[in-house]
């Protein structure tokens, strides 16, 4: 289990002091899928980067199954079983797909080729290619997921899989991920602004304003996003609390 | 000639070999040449007038290799040598040279290998240069190599020019003349650390008509890397100079460009930057500190 408890995240930027997430308690159950959801700026990214050690949260306390790992590195945490699919994958001049894959696999070619064909990439094609801009957005999304996949893990958090991918590659995407939560035993939770992962999601939490303002079973949650959801996307103002107030109506 | 363990790992460092390789070679060890071999189609011999050896690769030659690596494994040892590699006409095959310093001392060792290479109308050349230095003492480890390469008519040479790590000091001089439909790629990566330096000169000269040439460099930490691509007649030319600055590192990058024709076409392209953030954090989340991918991404840029 996750948990997350009074957890604040300030930065200091042009306009000062900002604070990008505020008291933030959350408890997440063992082998739930939960959708991260809520406008552009709620702090979605950033709680998933406080929870795997790339930002350093300004006060409150993470535990994983009760160990506090508060002051965990990424690398600490990696090992503890957290894994993070990045939004944008980094790409690296010179490394080939089958070296950083290795990291998660080990180096036995078979396993590589697997993991390579289990996320649609022809291993032929892709085993010496280089990880660079030569490849594109729905291909570096495939093998940022087989990097992740590949480790054992507790806690996948998958930030925004429908990024920047093609219908086609996000729909493999997505069946992935289904597959690989459905094994058991991993805790996934996806940062989404898509109808067809909320579908999956066992619970939903919307976040706004650096503040999660609703969780709940998914069935209930629809009911809220339903309402005026795409509007409220769309309007991309403020007063969510007013919205919200509308919403429960 | 019987390898120690110190000349067995510095030959399977720079020039992948495990033993004595089994076509033609020669091996330079401390100054010396210390052992040779022929083949059918490869004669390998010593100059006569100064330390050095002729290789001479008969026409029409294939799939074929000669090694020919310099080990220096005393301290104080300043060897220089001249070598030339003529590549008969129509022949295709691999130059597998390089040098490795084994430094026990606190003098200096010093390599200055120059080396004059005609690759002849047809031929296509393989040439593998790799440099590397070790050792306890604390003498510098010193590598200059001069190659100058005279390419006629349509041949093809690939060179991959690498320095490994532990090398002081190190002042590459790379000449290149291209005659007509001569293709011409060069890949050279230098890693230096802390206070080591590396300097890299090239001149590539497109004489001749459809001639084509590609230099891609890539460094990380301390160096000074001046590619200048010269075209005298309608030709291609690309020259890509990529950089990584880390610690106190200072890297200078000039590729320059020169055309004396009005249908050359070429172009370059330099960049410099420390790893980014984000690669680093890419492999911290799959569990790596923060030096084994700061490893990964290096052995990856350079390789």
């Amino acid at each position: 289990m996750l948990k997350i408890e009074s957890v604040t995240y300030d930065i200091t930027n042009g306009s000062g002091d900002v604070s990008i997430l505020k008291n933030i308690d959350l408890d997440l159950e063992d082998n739930k899928f939960y959708a991260l959801t809520g406008p552009n700026g709620g702090g979605k990214t950033s709680l998933a980067r406080i929870i795997m050690g790339i930002y350093k949260n300004t006060k409150g306390k993470l535990y994983l199954d009760g160990v506090d790992i508060t002051n965990f590195s990424i690398t600490e945490r990696a090992k503890a079983g957290i894994s993070y699919a990045f939004q944008n994958p980094p790409r690296f001049k010179g490394l080939k797909i089958s070296d950083l894959l290795k990291i998660s696999v080990g180096n036995e070619k078979d396993a590589l080729y697997a993991r390579l064909k289990a996320v649609g990439l022809c291993p032929q094609d892709y085993f010496d290619r280089e990880c660079d801009n030569s490849l594109s957005g729905g291909e570096i999304k495939r093998i940022e997921l087989a990097t992740v996949l590949s480790r054992p893990s507790k806690i996948i958090i998958y930030d925004e899989p429908e990024a920047g991918v093609d219908l086609w590659s996000f729909e493999k995407l997505l069946a992935l991920i289904k597959k690989y939560h459905s094994h058991g035993g991993v805790t996934s939770i996806v940062i989404t602004h898509h109808e067809k992962v909320l579908s999956l999601a066992d619970e939903i939490i919307l976040m706004a304003e650096g503040e999660i303002k609703e969780r709940g079973p998914r069935e209930s949650m629809w009911k809220i996003l339903q309402g005026d959801f795409k509007c409220r996307w769309q309007k991309n103002c403020g007063g969510y609390e007013d919205e919200l107030d509308c919403y429960r109506q | 000639m019987n390898l120690t363990a110190t000349d067995s790992e510095l030959l399977k460092t720079i020039a992948d070999l495990h033993n004595i390789p089994s076509g033609a070679f020669n091996i330079r060890k401390d100054g010396q040449g210390v052992d040779r071999r022929s083949s059918a189609h490869i004669q390998v011999k010593p100059k006569t007038d100064k330390p050095g050896i002729d290789v001479i690769v008969a026409p029409g030659t294939k799939n074929e290799a000669v090694h020919i690596p310099v080990l220096i494994t005393l301290s104080g040892v300043t060897d220089v040598v001249y070598n030339t590699i003529e590549i008969g006409e129509g022949a295709d095959v691999t130059v597998v040279a390089g040098c490795g310093i084994h430094n026990p001392g606190s003098k200096k060792s010093q390599h200055d290998g120059i080396h004059e290479i005609i690759v002849h109308r047809g031929a296509r050349m393989k040439y593998v240069e790799k440099h590397y230095g070790e050792g306890e003492g604390t003498g510098e480890r010193v590598l200059n190599p001069k190659t100058i390469l005279t390419m006629e008519k349509d041949s093809i040479v690939e060179m991959e020019l690498t320095q490994i790590k532990g090398v002081d000091s190190t002042i590459r001089d790379t000449r290149a003349k291209l005659a007509e439909g001569a293709s011409l790629t060069i890949v050279e990566r230098l890693l230096t650390h802390g206070r080591q330096e590396a300097v890299s000169d090239m001149l590539i000269e497109l004489e001749g008509k459809g001639s084509n040439a590609k230099v891609v460099s890539r460094s990380v930490t301390k160096d000074d890397s001046r590619p200048v691509m010269v075209a005298k007649a309608p030709a291609r030319g690309h020259v890509e100079c990529d950089s990584i600055i880390m610690d106190r590192g200072k890297i200078s990058s000039s590729p320059a460009i020169s055309a004396e024709h009005p249908d050359a076409q070429l172009t370059h392209e330099a960049a410099i930057g420390k790893i980014a953030e984000e690669q680093l954090m890419k492999l911290e989340t799959l569990g790596l500190s923060e030096k084994e991918a700061e490893d990964v991404i290096l052995r990856g840029f350079l390789q």
